[in-house]
């Protein structure tokens, strides 16, 4: 695998990616992980946001959490819910790299083009 | 500036870029249909693109492999599905093994290139809709060792947008 750049930690392995952007495909999922973001907060403070219940969002808090993006911890009687700034980072390498390629593409075009123009 | 705009999207994996030049329609068109021209863009710097077939045309299939500065090989594989000179290609791009061919059960990603004429100027969009995660990995793994560092930027200047760095 050629990485070049990039530290190896900045990916996921494939199965690691999967579980991120199937967590992500969510829009009660991405609502979830926003608001965690924002800050640490309780399952049950989380779910009076949304018209499911209790158990419904404990699901989608435990999907996030096996791809990584938040972390449970205990306060009490309360389960808090934490955003994972680790994992975010590496789900948007991906996209950032991909993205970054396309650039350098798209310059190397423009030269092509301009060397072309010139000659004429 | 070349490029004008890009959107990356995580929920559709899809990535979609516009880009501006001082070009015709038809020069643009053709860095996609002369495998000579479209060899020195397609790979990054150190990684240069080698197209050992080219068939241009609807159902048309393409070879390629990209040699790395240790000389190791990278090989990669494209369908066209659409061709409409000089507006409208769409072609699937996949990965192939060590002989050269496509691997089976590996979905290909697909690309759709859009060129609309714009006052002497040409607008391209280029739209990447990866189909599984596994398949964009790979594609990254083959292309990505280059402006990196500035990626990594981006990403801290995202996450502190939304507080989390």
């Amino acid at each position: 695998m050629v990485v070049g750049l990039i530290p190896a930690d900045a990916l996921l392995d494939d199965g690691d990616a999967d579980r991120v952007f199937h967590a992500l495909a969510d829009a009660t999922r991405r609502d979830i992980l926003a608001r965690a973001i924002e800050r640490e907060q309780s399952v049950s403070a989380l779910a009076r946001h949304y018209e499911i219940s209790l158990t419904a969002v404990q699901k989608h808090v435990t999907v996030l959490e096996r791809a990584a993006l938040v972390s449970k911890s205990r306060s009490g009687r309360e389960q808090l819910v934490v955003a994972n700034p680790e994992t975010l980072r590496r789900a948007n390498t991906l996209l950032a790299a991909f993205e970054q390629l396309w650039i350098a593409r798209a310059n190397r075009i423009a030269e092509i083009l301009s060397e072309e123009g010139e000659k004429r | 500036m070349t490029v004008i705009s890009s959107i990356t999207d995580a929920e559709q994996l899809r990535l979609e870029l516009v880009a501006e030049f001082d070009a015709s329609p038809e020069q643009v068109w053709g860095v996609w249909e002369d495998p000579r021209k479209l060899e020195r863009w397609w790979g990054p710097p150190g990684y240069p693109a080698t197209f050992t077939r080219h068939e241009f045309e609807v159902g048309g299939e393409s070879r390629y492999y990209m040699t790395g500065p240790e000389g190791d090989k990278h090989f990669g594989w494209w369908r066209i599905d659409v061709i409409d000179e000089p507006r409208h290609l769409a072609f699937a791009n996949g990965f192939a093994g060590a002989d050269g061919e496509p691997v089976p059960d590996l979905v290909p990603a697909a690309g759709i290139v859009e060129l609309e004429s714009d006052g002497g100027r040409t607008r391209m969009l280029v739209r990447t809709q990866f189909v599984d995660v596994e398949q964009m990995q790979r594609m990254l793994a083959m292309g990505m060792q280059e402006g990196m560092g500035m990626a990594l930027t981006q990403i801290d200047a995202l996450l502190h947008g939304v507080g989390v760095a």
